[in-house]
């Protein structure tokens, strides 16, 4: 049977038409934020030049496509329709007449349809990797800033070790299928997830050490929501079975976060050797502040600008990271459509198709980019201050 | 100075025996090892005969005594058949010894490869070498191309040059090679037809056919990145009061940017350069993978892909000492560059 295809220019309509919630959503946002940027802070500020404009939009779109995925994509990302076997652009489904907008792929999938779930696993895991590396980065990065000597040496020792290793090389050590069968992975989990749990209980308990009725509460809610969220990630023991990660993701997620903690430790170390000689942080100490008083509430604050503008860059190179496990197969499911995956899968047959290489090379690295223009952006606004 | 070039190799010592360390304890995990002997017997090998493999190849001796014997500091012993007494070769293909003797990497003997069959540096420096090639010209395309950008953009200050070189390189920094390996291939292999895809011909001889591909598929990541700080530096410079002082001499602006700008303002990119390598070894092996090309990042792959523990060993010595040796020569360097800075 003769596959029909609808022309270029109703590709390109029909595809800005699948992205309508991603529209709508959009309009909103920015607009909001275009009208209220004055109140907005930082975030306002990201309003006043085109490449804050166009960070924001890239990562806001990329957001909101995650979100809404469900509803822009036309096919399932991982069901195979036989007849659709490397058709091109526009071809139309038989069955459901709906559009392969992109082609489909050498095993019939949708490409668009990848693309768009692909979005998901890739705006999940980076952000929530970049967020515990931070957690491990600056509890261990402030203490080694802080008090130099001996704690500083060896933590520091510990960082450069991990960052001798060429990544790749750690990353087909530490997540090949193997390593599912040994300890590793959860003890590296159960090691990083602790640092989070440690970081807000000592940041409450320094704040309102004498205040019960605040350190009581909040203590509680971070230890049961903490222990809560541990439980169901480390030992996949959620009463509630709510919280739940694949033994594959937890094994990713985990070389990732291991991957990048130095890097942040090594700011934070940096930024707190520097604040450490400012006048307020004498002032607190003559007052007689304990030493993790003075880190979290005084050294901490007045080093959000560059840790804001890192975490930005930390992201999109975590995104990069993670195409390039995908890249080589390991760790993510062979039929994951996650966009280093599906670079993989595509880059084996430039030769006969070019098709289903290019929407997920597109979308990471429009997505790197806005993440990098985004971060651009901030730290020109916070050298104005 | 020489004091602190000591205690540095010192520590890049200590660095390497940890790691090594590390390495060695992954790759001898138990699935790792069941993997190796599965892939190293016939097919569909009873569990015992594979059991019986890797006791014979020594693979059941003590951790540390293993690592001792790929480290040099105890002897390596060869397979002695308990019924005879003989001994023979753990290794056949690669020179093993038949007798007691210390032969690990201190003594220059990286071990043997069980995927190629042939000793670790038959293998390992050939592919150094191919890579070598590779950065050549990689570093040959990227110093020149960025430092002109940085340059450009960093001369004027907020001019419309600068803006579009500043988005150029923020784009270039956001493109993994994985990315710009596929998209160039497309537009030149597979429209255009003026390149080739694939490197795999690059082994007998490289031409610019077969070798261009790579070489900016691994520049292009590095280029963006070095752009923006030579732009920095030589923003910072601009300002500077002796920059002033000779424009109000009256020279003209290119001579006072090429006179007395460029030498202060290249300091900087130097450090950033040479920290550029641990980057570009990851980069190497997307690219090698990618291209076919048989260098360090290949035998990196197929050494892990297999779990072939002695070639991945040499390979994770090699990149960690690459990695080290370039942080300290960007140290020293600077130290030799910038008059101001005094090294203790």
């Amino acid at each position: 049977m003769q596959t029909e295809y609808i022309s270029a220019f109703d590709v390109v309509l029909g595809v800005l038409w699948r992205f309508w919630p991603v529209w709508v959503a959009l309009i909103l946002v920015m607009g909001a934020s275009f009208t209220y940027r004055r109140k907005l802070g930082l975030y306002g500020q990201l309003f006043d030049s085109g490449v804050g404009i166009a960070g924001v939009f890239i990562c806001l779109f990329w957001l909101f496509t995650a979100i809404f995925a469900s509803t822009i994509s036309p096919f399932d990302p991982l069901a195979q329709v036989s007849v659709m076997k490397d058709t091109l652009p526009g071809a139309i489904e038989p069955a459901s007449k709906l559009v392969y907008y992109f082609g489909g792929d050498k095993l019939a999938r949708d490409v668009f349809s990848r693309m768009v779930y692909g979005s998901q696993i890739v705006l999940i895991i980076a952000p929530a990797a970049t967020g515990f590396a931070l957690m491990v980065g600056i509890t261990l990065g402030l203490p080694a800033g802080y008090y130099g000597g001996k704690i500083d040496t060896l933590l520091s020792f510990l960082a450069n070790l991990v960052l001798a290793f060429p990544v790749i090389l750690l990353f087909y050590l530490l997540v090949t299928p193997g390593i599912m069968d040994t300890p590793i992975p959860y003890a590296m989990a159960g090691l990083f997830f602790l640092f989070p749990i440690i970081f807000f209980c000592v940041l409450f308990w320094t704040r309102y050490k004498n205040r019960p009725d605040r350190l009581y509460i909040l203590l509680g809610i971070t230890l049961v929501l903490g222990g809560w969220i541990y439980a169901g990630l480390v030992f996949d023991k959620d009463p509630l079975h709510i919280v739940h990660i694949d033994p594959n993701q937890l094994n990713i997620f985990v070389a990732v976060v291991f991957a990048s903690s130095p890097g942040v430790f090594r700011i934070v170390r940096g930024l707190t050797m520097d604040i450490k000689t400012r006048d307020y942080v004498a002032a607190a100490q003559t007052r007689g502040e304990s030493p993790w008083y003075i880190m979290l509430w005084e050294i901490l604050p007045n080093a959000r600008g560059p840790l804001i503008v890192d975490a930005c860059l930390r992201i999109g190179y975590t995104t990069i990271l993670l195409g390039t496990l995908g890249y080589f197969g390991l760790g993510l499911a062979p039929e994951s459509p996650d966009w280093g995956t599906a670079i993989k899968d595509a880059s084996r047959l430039l030769r006969s198709f070019i098709h289903p290489a290019l929407p997920p090379t597109i979308a990471l690295m429009s997505f790197v980019l806005g993440l990098n223009l985004l971060a651009d952006s901030l730290r020109e606004q916070s050298m104005k201050d | 100075m020489f004091s602190f070039i000591a205690r540095r190799i010192g520590t890049i010592l200590l660095t390497m025996l940890c790691l090594t360390l590390v390495v060695f304890f992954l790759v001898n995990l138990e699935p790792n090892l069941k993997k190796l002997a599965i892939s190293q017997t016939e097919m569909h090998t009873p569990a015992d005969q594979l059991e019986s493999w890797l006791v014979n190849h020594g693979y059941r001796q003590n951790f540390f005594l293993r690592y001792g014997q790929w480290l040099g500091v105890l002897p390596k012993h060869p397979i002695t058949d308990p019924a005879t007494g003989k001994t023979t070769q753990r290794f056949s293909f690669c020179n093993d010894p038949t007798e007691p003797q210390f032969s690990g990497v201190l003594q220059g003997d990286f071990g043997c490869s069980t995927k190629f069959k042939t000793t670790v540096a038959a293998k390992l420096f050939p592919a150094l070498g191919a890579t070598g090639l590779l950065m050549f010209w990689v570093l040959a395309v990227m110093v020149p191309i960025s430092l002109l950008i940085g340059i450009l953009a960093g001369m004027r200050e907020g001019s419309r040059t600068d803006r579009v070189l500043s988005v150029a390189s923020i784009a270039s920094t956001a493109t993994p090679e994985y990315v710009s390996g596929v998209i160039f291939t497309v537009i030149f292999a597979s429209w255009l037809g003026w390149l080739n895809g694939s490197a795999a011909s690059a082994s007998q001889g490289i031409t610019f056919y077969n070798f261009t591909l790579p070489v900016i598929t691994l520049a292009i990541y590095g280029i963006g990145y070095i752009a923006r700080m030579t732009r920095a530096s030589m923003v910072e410079v601009m300002t500077q009061q002796y920059i002033r002082t000779a424009r109000l001499k009256g020279l003209s602006f290119s001579s006072v940017v090429i006179k007395h700008a460029l030498r202060n303002a290249l300091i900087a990119p130097f450090t950033v350069i040479m920290l550029q390598f641990p980057w570009l070894l990851t980069g190497v092996v997307i690219v090698e993978v990618m291209f076919r090309y048989q260098g360090f990042g290949y035998t990196l792959v197929e050494a892990a892909g297999n779990n072939d523990i002695d070639l991945l060993l040499g390979c994770s010595l090699v990149s960690v000492f690459i990695v080290l040796i370039t942080q300290l020569i960007s140290d020293v360097g600077y130290a030799f560059l910038n008059p101001r800075i005094r090294v203790q």
